[in-house]
């Protein structure tokens, strides 16, 4: 197809806000599928996606109307992803941004809104659930309309649980949103917006073709990466896969690389022909780090090869999962993960406990830190326990934090946000009612109650979205818990100076609490470097026996005895001293202590 | 038939009760005057079926309950006096059963020792046991005894009531020696789940749990100073030098302890013989009409395999004051990785040559249960 006949363009919205429901408008509409073929929202293939309301993978849809060829690129629906979301945007010339009539714009709106802007599409503001009788189309039009600097006549009204105003969507989508403008002649370049893998086909890459011309059998080299393969397949999905010629410049759509690894194709990289190769790759690819680790030990440590099989399969489709082996004396063989955001993390255990029927501890996440020792050398620590004594500098994670509230909450935001050591950017009314909050926060103190804690503290009316800014220096301390005198390596944590005492002692009561009585005193302490900032004594047992045994009482007697052997046996030996599991885990969650 | 097995234990159960007591967790029934002859019958009929498993000399036989001496005065003649003989025979009594009669009858019937059910001396707190007696019928009941002539009597003290305080703990405890009795039992009160009286003081006796922590070893401490020797967890008897040389431990609870085999009769009663286990329905109708036909009454049984019957032995005779000895391999049923940590800890001693024995320390023996739950392999 000639390019000035293809429109490609995203969805972007906040959570429940109608995404999915307009995109299977567009496809009923444009015949795409049937009803039958329909179901209830055809661009998410796994089941947690519905479920949560999460667009985890992006996919692209080719669809055809009034004479033109529209590709429907779905992207994720958190930040959590926003380099994801970001390539997958640069695939597009346009976005359709959907506001939730009734709720107006939110966090994330913001955010992908940016995002958008960041990437030079055009946006088509849409309203959407007018049909809903709390709905207020004018306010969600006007808040739309000043965050894209458009007017509010020209954002769209529809609803797409009706179907109504969805053709006004496509003809805007072909009226307002460029073509794109590649060179059909030039040496071939494809963007790799996502990547997805199939047991049986390898890697599929979901591409954006540039310049040139992709075919069948065309040898190919991912240009960041080096890696070289040969299109078994090029097509795109309708929504179902269908093989094609060509991909040709401006079209989106999937090439099959045989490649049995996701990670050798990674989101961001440019594919081009090793056959006349372009020079240039396009910009924009970044290698993504994972900012938030946590341990996930199986709950029985027999399953820890199960464990390891899920998380093999999961990265295979999830490149930006990273997981290397944890032993943890206190939780036994694991393996330490690290996860793009809390999101991620949240994703990932869900589906290792739903579709690998795993029971896991997860332990408290802590973030990336950058670490210059006292030699000089630099580190990147992703486990609190990893973490030297002696450094001279850490810097740690920030991000930006746009949070939305009714104006009457503006306060206890900003005290929470000074609590969590935040910089203060800017505020913005979005109406009368509505503040835009933005923060600069140390992600290390978003990664653990945060969320709880914003929602506590504005009834749960807060919105808040963030992404990732840079490294700054903290005056960051690492607080180890000693048991009778042993570090337990699971509870060490990495905390601000002004925050290390509370939390010592937090830790040290909770463990006073968790931790049954001995036959022997058992001190616990909470440390930085060899100061005791913490200290409590668990008194050892003074007495422990069954009062009366005679004939009739023996065999229930024997079963309490093997039943508190059994339980001496779960628990976790540290130094002499023993730990049940439950100690560990109510300390790790402490997450305020709320759990 | 053979013409006579080797068990040298007998235990027989007596259910009624005048009330139950909100912490007891027996088999017990109340009341029910006219079922005793027909259970006493019962039990007769119960040893006649059963009486090929013992010895020709028995060496102990112990009557427990509910309460016996509740039990129709004739009735329990005609029980006692059925009985085989043995070396020691023990009634188990409430202090207000014991009249002079009913402490006639029983040394008539060759009943060597009694054990009373005291408790406490402090009227409030038997008010909280839910108990008939008060501190005088204690009193009024060991009189009684002494002057029918018996010279082995028991006093049973629960300790760790609610709203004992450790005074009213020392006042019982000197109650109870100023008696001399030739034996003492005393308990931690074990308020089980699902009983009546959990239900009422569970939450209180978690408050106090603190405060009684150091009861155990006040009762210890008190009472084998007073010349007694702690030769059980929760047993005293007088010394053999205050007690013309006399051993006074009770030997039918002793056969327990060191794993012998014991028959029991009658509803609720536990049988050990030959590695196997049973116990007899606690159902009186269903016991009251197997043995009117001349049946055995329904039982439910355990197997007790070699490993458990050498776990037994090592938790039962820890629980005595003298070295187990590990021969026979019952070494097999120790952790002696866990033996070396509590030896560290002094919690347990190793002696003897050859197999070599076991025992707890003094402060073992106060932490018992955890100890021994450890060492079991």
């Amino acid at each position: 197809m000639e390019q000035q006949r293809i429109r490609n363009f995203s969805i972007i919205a906040h959570i429940d806000h109608g995404k999915s429901t307009l995109a299977d408008r567009i496809l009923e509409l444009t015949g795409a599928v049937t009803g039958r073929q329909l179901r209830e929202q055809v661009l998410d293939t796994m089941e947690l996606e519905r479920e949560r309301g999460i667009t985890i993978k992006a996919q692209a849809v080719r669809v055809p109307w009034r004479d033109h060829e529209l590709n429907l690129i779905d992207t994720p629906g958190h930040v959590d992803f926003t380099y994801e979301v970001s390539r997958s945007l640069q695939a597009c010339e346009g976005a359709v941004l959907v506001v939730d009539a009734a709720q107006g714009i939110e966090a994330q709106t913001v955010a992908n809104a940016y995002l958008a802007i960041e990437n030079d599409l055009e946006i088509v503001p849409v309203v959407n659930k007018i049909d809903l009788p709390q709905a207020d189309p004018d306010a969600a039009a006007r808040e739309i309309a000043e965050l894209v600097g458009d007017d509010p006549n020209h954002v769209l009204r529809i609803s797409a649980k009706t179907g109504e105003g969805i053709e006004a969507v496509l003809d805007a989508v072909i009226e307002r949103i460029p073509a794109p403008r590649g060179d059909a002649d030039a040496p071939p370049r494809a963007l790799v917006f996502d990547s997805a893998y199939d047991q049986y086909r390898g890697v599929v890459a979901f591409v954006r073709a540039v310049d040139g011309a992709f075919r069948a059998r065309d040898p190919l080299r991912a240009m960041a990466q080096g890696t070289r393969f040969e299109a078994e397949e090029v097509g795109f999905f309708s929504p179902t896969m269908s093989a094609a010629e060509d991909l040709g410049a401006g079209e989106v759509g999937y090439v099959i690389t045989g490649l049995k690894d996701v990670s050798r194709l990674r989101v961001g990289d440019t594919l081009t022909s090793e056959r006349g190769p372009a020079e240039e790759p396009l910009p924009g690819y970044k290698d993504v780090k994972p900012m938030v680790f946590a341990g996930l030990f199986p709950t029985d440590s027999d399953d820890y090869p199960e464990l390891r099989d899920a998380l093999e399969k999961l990265k295979l489709n999830d490149a930006s999962l990273f997981y290397e082996p944890e032993t943890s004396q206190a939780l036994g063989f694991g393996f330490r993960c690290g996860f793009l955001g809390l999101l991620h993390m949240e994703i990932v255990r869900e589906r290792l406990e739903r579709e690998f029927d795993l029971d896991l501890l997860v332990t408290a996440p802590n973030v990336a830190y950058l670490v210059v020792t006292k030699a000089g050398e630099e580190l990147e620590v992703h486990n609190p326990s990893e973490m030297p004594r002696e450094v001279e500098r850490i810097e740690e994670p920030y991000i930006r934090a746009s949070i939305i509230v009714p104006k009457d909450f503006v306060g206890p935001v900003m005290e929470l946000n000074t609590e969590r050591r935040g910089r203060f950017d800017h505020m913005e009314y979005l109406s009368e009612e509505r503040v835009l909050l933005v923060y600069e926060l140390p992600l290390g103190e978003i990664v653990l109650d945060y969320s709880d804690q914003l929602k506590s503290r504005t009834k749960g009316y807060a919105s808040f979205d963030y992404d990732v800014v840079g490294f700054r220096e903290g005056k960051l301390e690492r607080v180890d818990v000693l048991i009778a005198g042993e570090p337990v390596d699971a509870l060490s944590l990495i905390i601000h100076r002004d925050g290390a005492y509370a939390r010592g002692r937090q830790l040290v009561d909770r463990l006073r609490e968790e931790i049954p009585r001995q036959f022997f005193d058992v001190p616990v302490q909470a440390a930085i470097g060899s100061r005791v900032i913490a200290r409590e004594t668990i008194k050892a047992k003074r007495k422990d026996v069954l009062a009366k045994c005679y004939g009739g009482d023996i065999t229930r007697k024997r079963k309490l005895l093997e039943q508190q052997k059994k339980g001496k046996k779960r628990m976790k030996q540290v130094g002499s001293v023993e730990v049940p599991q439950e100690a560990f885990l109510a300390v790790l969650n402490l997450d305020g202590g709320k759990k | 038939m053979s013409r006579g097995g080797a068990v040298r234990h007998l235990y027989v159960h007596l259910p009624f009760c005048a009330s139950r007591c909100g912490y007891c967790d027996f088999v017990t029934v109340v009341g029910r005057g006219g079922q005793h002859p027909a259970y006493v019958d019962a039990l007769l009929a119960e040893l006649e079926l059963e009486r090929g498993v013992l010895a020709p000399r028995l060496e102990s036989v112990f009557l427990g309950g509910g309460t016996p001496t509740f039990t129709a005065p004739g009735e329990l003649r005609r029980l006692v006096g059925a009985l085989p003989d043995a070396e020691e025979v023990t009634v188990e009594a409430n202090p207000e059963t014991v009249t002079p009669a009913v402490a006639a009858l029983l040394r008539e019937g060759g009943v060597t020792r009694v054990s009373l059910g005291a408790q406490s001396f402090q009227p409030r707190l038997l008010s909280v046991l839910e108990r008939r007696a008060g501190p005088d019928d204690v009193r009024r009941a060991v009189y009684a005894l002494r002057d029918v002539g018996f010279d082995n009597i028991s006093l049973d003290l629960v300790y760790g009531i609610p709203g004992q305080s450790a005074a009213d703990l020392d006042a019982d405890l000197s109650e109870a020696l100023a008696l001399e009795p030739e034996h003492l039992s005393c308990y931690e009160l074990e308020a089980k789940q699902g009983t009546r009286f959990t239900h009422a003081y569970g939450a209180e006796l978690a408050r106090q749990a603190e405060a009684m922590e150091s009861y155990f070893e006040r009762v210890v401490a008190r009472v084998t100073a007073a010349g007694y020797r702690w030769y059980e967890t929760a047993n005293f008897c007088r010394q053999p030098q205050l007690a013309d040389g006399r051993d006074l431990r009770s030997r039918h609870n002793l056969a327990y302890w060191r794993s012998r085999d014991y028959l029991g009769l009658g509803i609720g009663a536990v049988s050990t013989i030959h590695g196997r286990r049973w116990r007899t329905t606690p159902r009186l109708g269903a016991y009251l009409a197997a043995l009117a036909a001349g049946e055995r009454p329904p039982r439910e049984v355990e197997e007790l395999p070699a490993p458990v019957r050498r776990s037994e032995r090592v938790l039962l005779g820890l629980r005595l004051d003298e070295p187990l000895a590990l021969a026979a391999g019952l070494g097999g049923a120790v952790d002696w990785s866990a033996v070396e940590r509590l030896e560290e800890l002094g919690l347990v001693e190793r002696g003897g040559s050859a197999d070599g024995t076991l025992a707890l320390t003094t402060r073992g023996r106060f932490l018992g249960g955890g100890v021994t739950a450890e060492l079991l392999a």
